[in-house]
């Protein structure tokens, strides 16, 4: 059980960055399944929504980076409370990647939709399904603190990087057979490797959470 | 002979095992065991009452002023037991100096002040004074302040000046520790980090114990930080790893700035 501080003002400053990075957190997430529901739906409304939405992410980054310069100016805080605040400094570099990912997936799909399909999508939903459930997942781990549920999360890079290489491979046998297909292919290949990198972000944020709950990092470690 | 080197460098000078204290009835420390190494700043920290101040003055006996007081433990100086009644209090005192939280220069002149220790040991030669005046207000970082006046009296100096007139008038004597006891807690902030920084330069000569009230000086100082809480040594080590990532709970409570 993590005392309050003797500060009310502190704890509510702590509180309200942690409340950002979720609104922040659930950006993406939706960033994440919509830019694959606007590809999977051929839904050209709806990647573009997706793309705006990257710049209020881009925007929650660099006020939540203000806060945390603040917090370590004004408050000069010590162990749990530094590695929360380092921590969250870096946390929202990797949520606005993911941001910035999506957007381009958006982008893609955008394209996609001006084409028929290649192929019906199976796996790279399935892919976007486990990338978004662990950013909510090295979130939550985040914001409880959870050094268990962040393993999890970096467990769950494995599947999505699996998936990733069996995608690949399966445009390619497209690609051998029929040359016209290659630009699609190459554009839903595309897609792959962005969602394979955002849980890619996810896990470092997993890694980070590890970090500021028992000090011990752990990057570079786990295979 | 490397090694013997570095075993002599990293041997404690000063080395406290199983020290227990009384103020009459109350048990101002509880059992404290804890080392000191040569040129290292070691800082104590914890709450008001927390027995800080009290260990501290165990170092140099200043305790044996306080009527109440019972000891029973050992503190080792150079390998010597300082509570052995064959001690030499003053030639301890006089290897362990000690400056205190009110600067307290004597009501002299800034020279008197800083020869002091050296005059009543029965040194008198003016070439000898004169040098350990300007050696003592150098090392000091306020030589070129009052060299101009070092025959007006000290208790027109200005706190911070005041108060590195007593880290000089401490080292003038050629301590080999000196004990500060809150050097700055009645000091401006630009003094203060004069006398941090002194204190930065006067490790690699002597060693330092400080009590302070402010962690973020005790962060900034020390090598080793140790946190007292209720008479006990709840933790020590490294001030870069109590700072991020202390072992105990209380620690990073009382750090955090969540003591309840």
């Amino acid at each position: 059980m993590i005392q309050e501080h003797i500060s009310k003002a502190f704890d509510h400053e702590l509180n309200d960055l942690r409340q950002s990075i979720l609104i922040m957190g659930g950006k993406v997430e939706l960033m994440i399944a919509n830019s694959v529901k606007s590809l999977v739906e051929r839904d050209t409304v709806l990647a573009e929504r997706t793309i705006a939405l990257d710049h209020e992410v881009n925007a929650a980054e660099v006020s939540i980076d203000e806060r945390c310069l603040e917090l370590l100016a004004l408050r000069q805080p010590a162990a749990r409370d530094l590695r929360f605040i380092t921590i969250a400094l870096k946390i929202v570099t990797d949520l606005e990647r993911i941001g910035d990912q999506c957007a381009n997936i958006a982008k893609r799909a955008r394209e996609l939709n001006e084409e028929p399909p290649l192929k019906p999508y199976i796996d790279i939903p399935r892919m976007a399904h486990r990338a978004e459930i662990m950013v909510k997942e090295a979130l939550d781990a985040f914001v409880r603190g959870d050094a268990e549920l962040a393993v999890k999360v970096c467990r769950d890079d494995s599947f999505v990087d699996d998936l990733n290489i069996q995608i690949q491979r399966e445009l390619l046998t497209y690609m051998i057979e029929d040359p016209s297909t290659i630009s699609r292919a190459m554009k839903l290949n595309y897609i792959s490797k962005s969602l394979e990198r955002v849980s890619d972000h996810a896990t470092n944020v997993a890694e980070m959470v590890i970090f500021m709950v028992k000090g011990k990092d752990i990057r570079h470690t786990i295979a | 002979m490397a090694q013997t080197q570095e075993q002599t460098e990293h041997a404690p000078i000063l080395s406290v095992s199983n020290l227990n204290l009384h103020y009459g009835e109350a048990h101002a420390l509880k059992n404290v065991n804890l080392d000191m190494i040569r040129h290292q700043v070691t800082a104590f920290i914890g709450p008001s009452g927390c027995g800080k101040s009290t260990l501290l003055r165990c170092f140099n006996r200043m305790n044996d002023l306080v009527e109440s007081a019972r000891i029973d433990g050992s503190i080792r100086f150079n390998g010597e037991e300082v509570n052995d009644s064959a001690t030499d209090v003053i030639s301890l005192r006089r290897r362990i100096g000690m400056v205190f939280q009110q600067s307290n220069p004597f009501p002299k002149s800034i020279y008197e002040n800083i020869v002091y220790g050296l005059r009543i040991s029965g040194v008198n030669d003016k070439t000898i004074l004169d040098e350990a005046v300007e050696r003592s207000l150098k090392n000091a970082a306020i030589w070129n302040e009052v060299k101009d006046r070092l025959n007006d009296s000290a208790l027109g100096l200005s706190g911070g000046q005041a108060q590195r007139i007593c880290i000089a008038r401490a080292i003038a004597v050629n301590p080999e520790i000196i004990l500060m006891d809150e050097p700055c807690s009645a000091l401006d902030p630009i003094s203060t980090l004069k006398i941090e920084e002194l204190i930065e330069e006067l490790k690699s000569k002597y060693t330092i114990v400080i009590v302070t009230h402010n962690m973020q000086q005790a962060a900034r100082v020390s090598d080793v930080t140790a946190f007292f809480y209720l008479g006990e040594l709840i933790e020590a080590g490294e001030t870069r790893k109590i700072f991020t990532n202390p072992e105990k709970k209380q620690t990073e409570d009382y750090i955090t700035g969540r003591f309840g």
